[in-house]
């Protein structure tokens, strides 16, 4: 089994480090009588510390994407790239909480391991290969059409017209939006003739 | 119904071009504002297990996932709190009979723990380096920068909270999000706590709202209830005059793996000093005794 | 109804649905309204974290909840604990059913009108006396009389026959006490296991918090519908909240929670094989309806909202085929594909294993982990000739041809597969912009933030573009089959470098604009059946009613001072409606029953309804309105000023269920397809007479009380996981929380077997088996059912080979069996053998 990755740990030169700390430690001038709370303890880092929201350049109102809940999130992005996620406050539904899944979609969206680039297996081949998105859509689509024109059936021997292919199936939805559902059935229901379009509500 | 803060109405396009200012007053009910004392209160019977609160740390944070095997100790995988685990949720089956339920958890207890920012600090007591301070909000916090890896500090903590992280070899610990605070923003683990069971603001305001909740829930026959680290409670014994972060158990203190009656190791030295010239004086009376009777 | 209006209950009971875990947010609601009083009630096999908040755990036996339905229906009705002035004004309680009818109860577990030879029912004598009652979708015409459509039409004459002093002996009301006579707190305790004074508890909490001045709600999730009863369990919370006037009314109803983000939506608008978009339904080979006319004559009811149906269908029909739908080709009602049957993920499964269906897409859904027969999904994939995977990783499915348990066993390896295999990056949500919605109808707009990584696109974006490209390999075609393909419309902006196409076009469409000059509907009250109008779903008029006015994201909740039904929080389908029937939370004059749960009233005055939400009945329509009888009355003016329940061809709930359902017009008790033990309630009758069953060599099922396979097996999910566990599996934050597959076991069992927590152990099925650690537990008891100690089993199905946290796959164990209503499959309740040790693993494969 794999693990996650570690933290990994901040190197800075030695010199710099004892130079850091000779103005950073606090214990001579507490000593000295200022109290515990005023600037006297604070290190130049705690002295910079701003949360990372603040960097945000656009932040986006989304719905988390794992249960139905339908929880808003706000996405913080910093020139163009995801910097955070977290609770939406304003929601009526979550009012800024998550639940686990909820408050690690950062990590889901920002996952190392996504891919990126599509793979290809051919018939009984032991491996993936990198294609090009543009030929695999075009081969796709013409596996479609010869599968399609192969099993299709306009009407039936009876004379009901049938419109329909019962060798291709489409399986998933209830992950995706409502425009890329409409989609999937306009397009391989209503365009291409599919009956088998299925998704997740009978999971 | 629901209620939603009034500020969201100051904030409705989907889009916007910056953070949502003192957000803490829409998810907390409280500005944050330097010069007060903040902290936690977790009140167990609202807690449904759920760790939100671990992995909404963690993402903050960027801390590690770390030992990721099962545990086979109830759904309890983190174990302990740890220099990589600021949050740990803790999970205490107990028996399961028909109709002896009582409503909050009589039977599966759960517990989120945290790092308590003691009012005083044994462990900034103990820092010799002045890496652990007091901050402008009156939370505990060890400065990366400064600290230099002694230890000193970890078995100053009675609630054994603060850890050397093998990687960096300083200690690490929960700092109530300090950089979060500074923005105006309600700690991670508690914005997150989806029934409010972790419940952030002015450590006055929540020790009077666990005050009145543990007299509500005893009113309604929660008989164990009790608080964990206000002043006079349990947790805050032993030099400890309370905890910014308390709770509210429905059970003794040790079924939740908190110590009874933790206290300060500089409560600690006067006694200890005291009883242990007696012991010499003692050994060496008997010695004299011993020796001067062999004679 | 509202998530958020739990909070308002003063009884909530969770039902097939372990809340806290799975829907935490939601559970928010529920502890909100528990510290307001409200009475929190858990009835659930595993003692879970739910449980541990509730003040009452009802702990029964997997698959029994509809003996334990049955028993608090008898409870109310003997006990005459109903909210009779509600149910007898709103509900089919009062209505007389045809004399020939016969209840489960006398029949020995079956309704008169079954069918032995075609295992089905026909549906005469559940019939309204001298009519028949139409069901919105009405897929029941198949088994039923020749007459059955024109007998509908009688629904137009005169509503049906009441007695509303409920003696007549064939009346709803009497019907239900004869349906449910056996169903008493002995029958319940030794059926569910639950101790009687357990069951009697919640009875008494749910009696004591309904009524004129409170209000009780039921919250269920899969733990429902994963049945072959499933449909109706549901139905019998239906039947309760309905005797108990818990709908349409603040804090009363029944809140299904849905396991997706969209999966409400991807009904609504659906991928699913039986519907359209809308829940019009899908056109059927089998039926006679070859025609357009033909299928708005069997499909239109004549009285009530659905009336409207021939409306949203030629408005579909013209936003799918645009110019190519006109009123001289039936508006291109024969270009589309006709079902034959149930094409749905069970018989998928089926048909990809014979090898019927060659080419399968995947977008988002792995059910390798998810699907039923986890061993017979595998086979299927291996024989299709191409698999499109669209998702974030390579997931079980897409590696089934190298990985895996089939693999690992030497009965598949890449150079006997000869499938060819594409795996895309797909986009996540906050990538992209669009709307979801959520579990009560919430239809949410969410923006999109940045794009996805590299080669990583929408489904927006794939299917468009396919479908772009196909248009051009068939533009030349002149075969009549070709048609559909040229006809449908892809005319969305493209927007930036990577030409995605336009989300808010497509919702433009969905919500429906005028013909041809594209002028958004504010309303589907403003949709035409003579292609004047486009709308890609009725049901969604209303989020994008005018040219720029996106109301799906629109952020303006309420302030806290009220009223709470946060209007201008997106949009709730229909016609951004919170409560559906809030007309109910009325008497029939039009006056709150109480103060206290007040959200509709007539006011006298202003002659119009007033509501802090969008009104559910039609607007100005006075509760003092009659039809006159003395001609026919279609639509809504055969629909009264004091019935809410406008979608019902009566206007009324409906307690007793003429038409739609494939297995009897009231929920009876039967047996899981596979139990232990022979059915305590109906003897004669083991299990649901209609349950979808596939008898094959790859699908084999346990016989009652096998002593193979003594142990009740349940299956669920996690708080730390997310379904088929992909995108949490691999979250190390996540993973960490569960990061193996484990099974719960009782103590008494695991110590009669010799293991100990943390030991490896063995499930198995006539189906296969697999190994998992064990989790040693109070939390799983045991239960005494008819003289046998009956043990429980629990296993999560996340699990997989993929990522940080993995295990077996639990559903190698469950079998392809599924509810003769929706086809969904039974995996909550089925038997399995137990032992300790582990799989012999060929050397190889064990590391």
């Amino acid at each position: 089994m794999s693990r996650p990755p570690s933290r990994r740990t901040m190197r800075r030169p030695l010199a710099r480090r004892i130079d850091d700390f000779l103005r950073d430690w606090s214990l001579p001038r507490q000593l000295a009588g200022q109290p515990h709370r005023s600037d006297a303890a604070r290190s130049t880092l705690s002295e910079g510390l701003r949360p990372r929201l603040e960097q945000a350049d656009t932040v986006s109102t989304t719905i988390c994407p794992y249960c139905a809940v339908g929880c808003a999130q706000l996405s913080y992005v910093k020139d163009g790239r995801l910097i955070h996620i977290e609770g939406d406050p304003r929601s009526p539904i979550n009012q800024g909480t998550l639940c686990p899944k909820g408050a690690a979609t950062f990590s889901l969206v920002n996952n190392p391991q996504r891919l990126s680039r599509v793979k290809w297996r051919a018939p009984y081949s032991d491996r993936w290969e990198e294609k090009p998105l543009d030929w695999a859509m075009e081969r796709i689509a013409q596996l479609v059409k010869r599968t399609r024109d192969e099993t299709f059936v306009h009407k039936l021997p009876n004379g009901t017209t049938v419109n329909h292919t019962m060798a291709i199936g489409s399986l998933g939805g209830a992950t995706l939006d409502n425009e890329e559902n409409y989609l999937i059935k306009k397009v391989f229901s209503a365009g291409l003739g599919l009956v088998w379009v299925e998704n997740q509500a009978r999971v | 119904m629901t209620e939603v803060h009034a500020r969201a109405q100051e904030h409705t396009p989907s889009e916007f071009n910056r953070m949502i200012p003192d957000e803490s007053e829409l998810t907390a009910g409280v500005r944050i504002e330097p010069g007060r004392s903040y902290g936690f209160f977790t009140d167990t019977t609202l807690c449904i297990g759920c760790k939100a609160c671990e992995v909404a740390c963690k993402e903050w944070n960027a801390l590690p996932a770390d030992d990721v095997r099962l545990s086979g100790m109830s759904y309890d995988n983190t174990r302990r709190l740890s220099s990589t685990t600021w949050r740990h949720v803790a999970f205490i089956e107990k028996e399961v009979r028909d109709n002896t339920q009582q409503a909050l958890q009589s039977s599966w207890l759960m517990m989120s723990d945290v790092c308590k920012h003691c009012s005083p600090a044994p462990c900034l007591e103990a820092c010799p380096t002045g890496a652990i301070f007091r901050t402008e909000f009156d939370t505990v916090v060890v400065q990366q920068d400064i600290c230099n890896g002694c230890g000193y500090c970890v078995p100053a903590c009675p609630f054994g909270v603060v850890a050397m992280d093998d990687n960096d070899g300083k200690a690490h610990k929960c700092t109530l999000c300090y950089d979060r605070m500074k923005g105006g923003l309600e700690p991670a683990c508690a914005k997150s706590c989806p029934t409010d069971s972790i419940q952030f603001g002015e450590v006055e305001a929540l020790q009077t709202r666990a005050e009145t909740r543990v007299q509500e829930l005893r009113d309604r026959g929660v008989a164990g209830a009790r608080l964990y680290g206000t002043p006079g409670a349990e947790g805050a014994t032993g030099g400890i005059r309370h905890l910014n972060a308390s709770f509210l158990l429905v059970d003794r203190p040790e079924v939740y793996n908190l110590p009874a009656a933790p206290s300060r190791p500089a409560e600690r030295i006067a006694p200890a000093l005291g009883s242990g010239l007696v012991a010499v004086a003692g050994l060496a009376l008997a010695a004299f005794a011993l020796l001067g009777r062999r004679r | 109804m509202a998530q958020w209006d739990v909070a308002n209950s003063d009884c909530i009971i969770v039902m097939g649905s372990n809340m806290a875990e799975n829907h935490p947010i939601a559970f928010r609601f529920v502890l909100q309204a528990k510290e307001r009083g409200a009475t929190v009630i858990h009835v659930d096999p595993r003692f879970t974290r739910t449980s541990a908040l509730a003040d009452i755990h009802a702990p029964i036996r997997a698959g029994t909840d509809i003996a334990f339905l049955g028993g608090i229906i008898r409870h109310l009705l003997e006990n005459d604990l109903w909210f009779r002035d509600w149910a007898l004004a709103y509900t089919n309680i009062a209505e007389i059913i045809e004399p020939g009818f016969q209840d489960a109860g006398s029949g020995g577990g079956k309704f008169s009108g079954w069918n032995d030879e075609k295992r089905g029912y026909q549906f005469d004598t559940w019939q309204p006396e001298g009519m028949a009652m139409a069901s919105a979708i009405s897929e029941h015409y198949l088994n039923t009389a020749e007459n059955f459509s024109s007998m509908t039409h009688k629904l137009a004459e005169h509503p049906p026959p009441e007695d509303r002093s409920l003696r007549h002996p064939m009346c709803v009301y009497q019907i239900l006490k004869r349906q449910y006579a056996a169903y008493t707190p002995e029958m319940v305790a030794k059926t569910t296991g639950c101790p009687q004074e357990t069951f009697l508890k919640v009875c008494e909490a749910l009696a004591r918090n309904s009524g004129r001045e409170r209000t009780g709600a039921f919250c269920y999730a899969v733990g429902w519908t994963h049945h072959s009863t499933g449909v109706q369990m549901i139905r019998a919370a239906a039947l309760i909240q309905g005797l108990l006037g818990n709908v349409g009314r603040p804090g009363g109803g029944i809140l299904a929670l849905r396991g997706h983000t969209s999966i409400q939506g991807s009904t609504d608008i659906p991928t699913l094989y039986n519907l359209m978009p809308g829940y019009i339904p899908h056109p059927n080979a089998q039926k006679p309806e070859t025609s357009l006319k033909d299928y708005l004559e069997h499909e239109t009811v004549p009285t009530g909202w659905w009336h409207n149906f021939p409306k949203y269908i030629v408005s579909l029909l013209k936003a799918w085929y645009g110019d190519a739908a006109t009123g001289q080709n039936e508006f291109g009602f024969q270009l589309l594909p006709k079902i034959m049957g149930d094409h749905s993920q069970l018989p998928m499964t089926m048909a990809m294993a014979d090898g019927t269906i060659r080419g399968m897409f995947m977008l988002g859904q792995n059910p390798i982990i998810g699907g039923s027969n986890s061993d017979t999904v595998q086979r299927g994939l291996a024989k299709l000739e191409w698999l499109v995977v669209r998702d974030m990783v390579e997931t079980e499915t897409a590696s089934f041809w190298h990985k895996g348990r089939l693999v690992e066993r030497g009965e598949l390896s890449p150079d006997k597969v000869a499938t060819e295999v594409f795996l895309m990056p797909a986009e996540l949500g906050p990538e992209k912009e669009g709307t979801v919605t959520n579990t009560h109808r919430l239809v949410q707009w969410h923006d999109k933030a940045v794009d996805g990584p590299g080669d990583s696109r929408s489904e927006l974006w794939f299917v468009y573009h396919l479908g772009r490209r196909l248009k051009q390999l068939y533009a030349g075609s002149t075969d009549p089959q070709d048609a559909p393909i040229q006809a449908v419309t892809l005319d969305y902006r493209e927007k930036g470098a990577r030409r995605e196409p336009s989300a808010e076009d497509v919702l433009r469409e969905i919500n429906g604009y005028t013909w041809p000059d594209r002028k958004q509907v504010a309303a589907f009250t403003e949709l035409k059946d003579d292609g004047s109008t486009a709308c890609g779903c009725w049901l969604y008029s209303g989020a994008w009613p005018k040219q720029d006015h996106n109301q799906a994201r629109s952020r303006v909740p309420d302030p806290p001072q009220g009223p709470g039904t946060h209007l201008g929080w997106a949009f709730a389908w229909p016609a951004n409606r919170r409560t559906l029937y809030n007309r109910a939370s009325a008497d029939p004059e039009g006056k709150p029953w109480s103060e206290r749960k007040k959200l509709v009233w007539w006011d006298a005055e202003k002659k119009d309804w007033n509501s802090p939400d969008a009104l559910d009945f039609e607007p100005h329509k006075p509760p003092g309105y009659r039809p006159d009888w003395s001609h026919p009355n279609e639509g809504m003016d055969a629909i009264s000023g004091a019935n809410p329940f406008i979608m019902m061809a009566d206007g009324k709930a409906a307690l007793f269920v003429s038409s739609g359902l494939k297995d009897g017009p009231l929920p009876t008790h039967y047996e899981p397809v596979e139990s232990p033990v022979r059915n305590p309630v109906h003897p004669a009758t083991q299990t649901n007479p209609g349950a979808k069953t596939w008898g094959r060599p790859d699908n084999p099922l346990h016989e009652v009380g096998d002593p193979r396979f003594p142990h009740v097996l349940t299956t669920y999910r996690l708080t730390e996981h997310h379904s088929g566990g992909i995108p949490t599996r691999l979250v190390p934050h996540l993973a960490e929380l569960q990061p193996e597959g484990f099974a719960e076991i009782p103590p008494e069992l695991a110590s009669a077997l010799g293991i100990a927590n943390l030991d490896w152990v063995v499930l198995s099925t006539a189906r296969g088996e697999v190994e998992t650690r064990a989790l040693v537990t109070e939390r799983l008891r045991p239960f005494e059912i008819a003289g046998r100690r009956i043990h429980q089993i629990g296993m999560p199905w996340h699990f997989g080979w993929v990522g940080y946290a993995t295990g077996d796959i639990a559903n190698a164990l469950t079998a392809v069996v599924g509810d003769p209503n929706t086809s969904m499959h039974e995996n909550k309740a089925l038997t399995c053998a137990l032992r300790k040790g582990r799989i012999p693993r060929p050397p190889e494969a064990a590391e």
